[in-house]
């Protein structure tokens, strides 16, 4: 059986003058025990698609069943199956760690005891003990997430939606964010998680789908998504704008792609197969051909040259608003 | 049935929880009622003279209760507000619990909650000079019959908290709907002292049954002119006003709470 299914889901959000598709015929497929990363921009649809799945919105249009149930006619199944846990961490701040822990497994349904012996464990789990008991309030930023992603699992859902975990977060943070992910799947958990991030999806998930203006656009592993997108970039910001044309002859004939210029900052950017070793024969190129350059690196693409290649416009060129907590009310 | 009932009372116990957690808000509760008491207490009351006599303190102390209990509404609206804002009601209606539950334990820790500023204000009344002069079983129906529109009063607040965009409006549209309502009214003042028009809006408003019937009650002054329902029987309309306005907002605050999925 399938974890999560849908098929053609639509949602469009009106107001009084104007109407947005958030989603736009949207199919979804996630097998059991797999994580499955939902990558996008701001404003693509990816927290209207997991409020879909999570029960939180009706669909306008479209199914989707998750853990076999559909989501609005057995609403209420779905939530017993189900752990959610977003980008704003929803736990109450005037109560202490283990009080937040202890009421959200009560009104998950399990028995008092059992949800004060839940609390305990997952406060040692997200290594939250010594601070369990105070008030949330008191919490760092990241402190308030691993509480958040514990209230998620006090029932043990067999499916668990992560609604950009690490968004916000400090690299070290995030980092000890995806530590605990990749425990999670390890003991088991079907996951389905949206981020903005390339590589965060590369870290955490076994398939990602791709989703832009409602739709997904492209789908595959990780690999798969970068081979499309054509191996790393080597961008270089050269100190004099009159050797720019020099540069960019250099780029064209070593780089394996089209190169592109940041005219502002001086920066080539052109995609690169053979890492370090084509690093250092551009380097040497350059210097061949006289030019300065004041920066040169390798990097790995971001989601912005996928989504470069596969729509044809940066990720952030038209970021709309994103749909946060209570925005359907 | 079970279910809804158990998971009123966690939603109960987590609100009331809050409450010592942010001291701030009971005390300015109870600091804006007894600034109340004293504007009206000392400054005001001595030229607001009482039709048939009797203390004024005495008369004001029922209308100062009424007063915070129809503040209720902003109380349970903010309240509400504040749950989207922060996400709670995300989480909680992804939860396999009874969905009124949010709503109930809401209405149900604010009646607590407003039944412990009751007694904290009518200690401060017996300072003042406010006195039973009656028994407990009326001082008992009295209180009784406040939280009884405490209920009705949450009611609204859910239906408004969840409507509104924000904490903030629901904050503005509060005090700008309650304090007209809570004035226009027999609390500071002897309704036949307003201009003709404006006599049978004060009387019929719920404020003033619900404060004509504590003063009833207790036997505090209650000079309410003529010979309208209100005036004859306040606790009767005041017991019909909280089913009316219980009987309208409850069903549309659960119905707007079921279509937060649209």
């Amino acid at each position: 059986m399938r974890a999560i299914t849908a098929e053609g889901l639509v949602k469009v959000y009106r107001t009084r003058s104007s109407e947005v598709r958030a989603l736009d015929g949207v199919d979804l497929e996630v097998e059991q025990g797999t994580v499955v990363g939902l990558l996008g921009p701001n404003g693509a649809g990816k927290t209207t698609a997991v409020r879909i799945l999570a029960t939180l919105l009706r669909p306008d249009a479209g199914r989707a069943t998750v853990a076999g149930f559909d989501v609005v006619r057995q609403a209420q199944e779905v939530r017993s199956v189900i752990g959610l846990s977003g980008q704003y961490a929803a736990v109450d701040e005037n109560l202490t760690g283990r009080e937040n822990l202890w009421m959200f497994g009560r009104l998950y349904q399990l028995p008092s005891g059992e949800s004060t012996r839940r609390a305990g464990e997952l406060l040692e789990q997200f290594d939250l003990t010594d601070a369990g008991d105070r008030v949330v309030k008191t919490y760092s930023g990241g402190m308030r997430r691993r509480l958040d992603l514990a209230s998620a699992l006090i029932g043990r859902p067999r499916l668990l939606f992560l609604d950009e975990p690490t968004t916000g977060l400090d690299p070290r943070s995030r980092l000890g964010m995806w530590d605990v992910i990749r425990s999670l799947v390890r003991e088991g958990v079907t996951l389905l998680l949206t981020t903005q991030y390339l590589e965060e999806a590369d870290e955490l998930a076994d398939s990602i789908a791709v989703i832009d203006h409602g739709r997904i656009i492209a789908r595959g592993t990780a690999d798969e998504l970068k081979s499309q997108v054509g191996g790393e970039r080597i961008e270089v910001v050269v100190h004099d704008r009159a050797d720019l044309p020099r540069a960019e002859e250099v780029l064209a004939r070593d780089g394996s792609g089209q190169w592109t210029l940041d005219e502002h900052t001086r920066k080539l950017t052109v995609p690169a197969t053979g890492g370090t070793a084509k690093l250092v024969e551009i380097v040497r190129d350059l210097d061949l051909a006289g030019v300065v350059i004041d920066d040169i690196s390798l990097r790995r693409p971001t989601l912005d040259d996928v989504f470069l290649t596969l729509t044809g416009h940066g990720a952030e060129d038209d970021a709309r608003e994103t749909a946060g907590p209570g925005a359907a009310a | 049935m079970n279910r809804i009932l158990a998971d009123t009372l966690i939603v109960t116990w987590r609100n009331l929880k809050r409450i010592p957690r942010i001291p701030e808000l009971a005390i300015f509760a109870i600091l804006q009622s007894i600034m109340f008491v004293v504007l009206f207490a000392f400054v005001f009351g001595g030229a607001i003279p009482l039709p048939g006599g009797g203390s004024y303190r005495e008369y004001l102390m029922p209308g100062i209760f009424a007063q915070t209990i129809v503040f209720a509404a902003a109380t349970t609206a903010i309240g509400m507000a504040d749950d989207i804002h922060k996400g709670l009601l995300d989480r909680f209606r992804s939860l396999p619990m009874a969905r009124t539950a949010v709503l109930s334990g809401r209405m149900a820790s604010d009646v607590v909650y407003n039944a412990g500023i009751l007694v904290v204000l009518m200690v401060s009344g017996f300072v003042v000079g406010w006195k039973l002069n009656t028994g407990i079983p009326e001082l008992l129906a009295g209180i009784a019959l406040l939280l009884l529109f405490a209920f009705a009063m949450s009611s609204i607040g859910v239906l408004l908290g969840l409507g509104v965009p924000s904490v903030e409006v629901a904050q503005q549209v509060g005090f700008t709907v309650l304090f007209p309502i809570t004035f226009i009214s027999n609390v500071f003042v002897p309704p036949s002292t307003l201009p003709d028009w404006l006599q049978p809006i004060a009387e019929w408003n719920p404020t003033s049954t619900l404060t004509a019937a504590t003063r009833e009650l207790w036997g505090n002054p209650n000079p309410f002119v003529g010979t309208g329902l209100p005036a004859e029987e306040p606790v009767l309309v005041t017991i019909v006003w909280a089913i009316v306005i219980i009987a309208i907002t409850l069903p549309l605050g659960v119905r707007r709470y079921r279509n937060m999925s649209r």
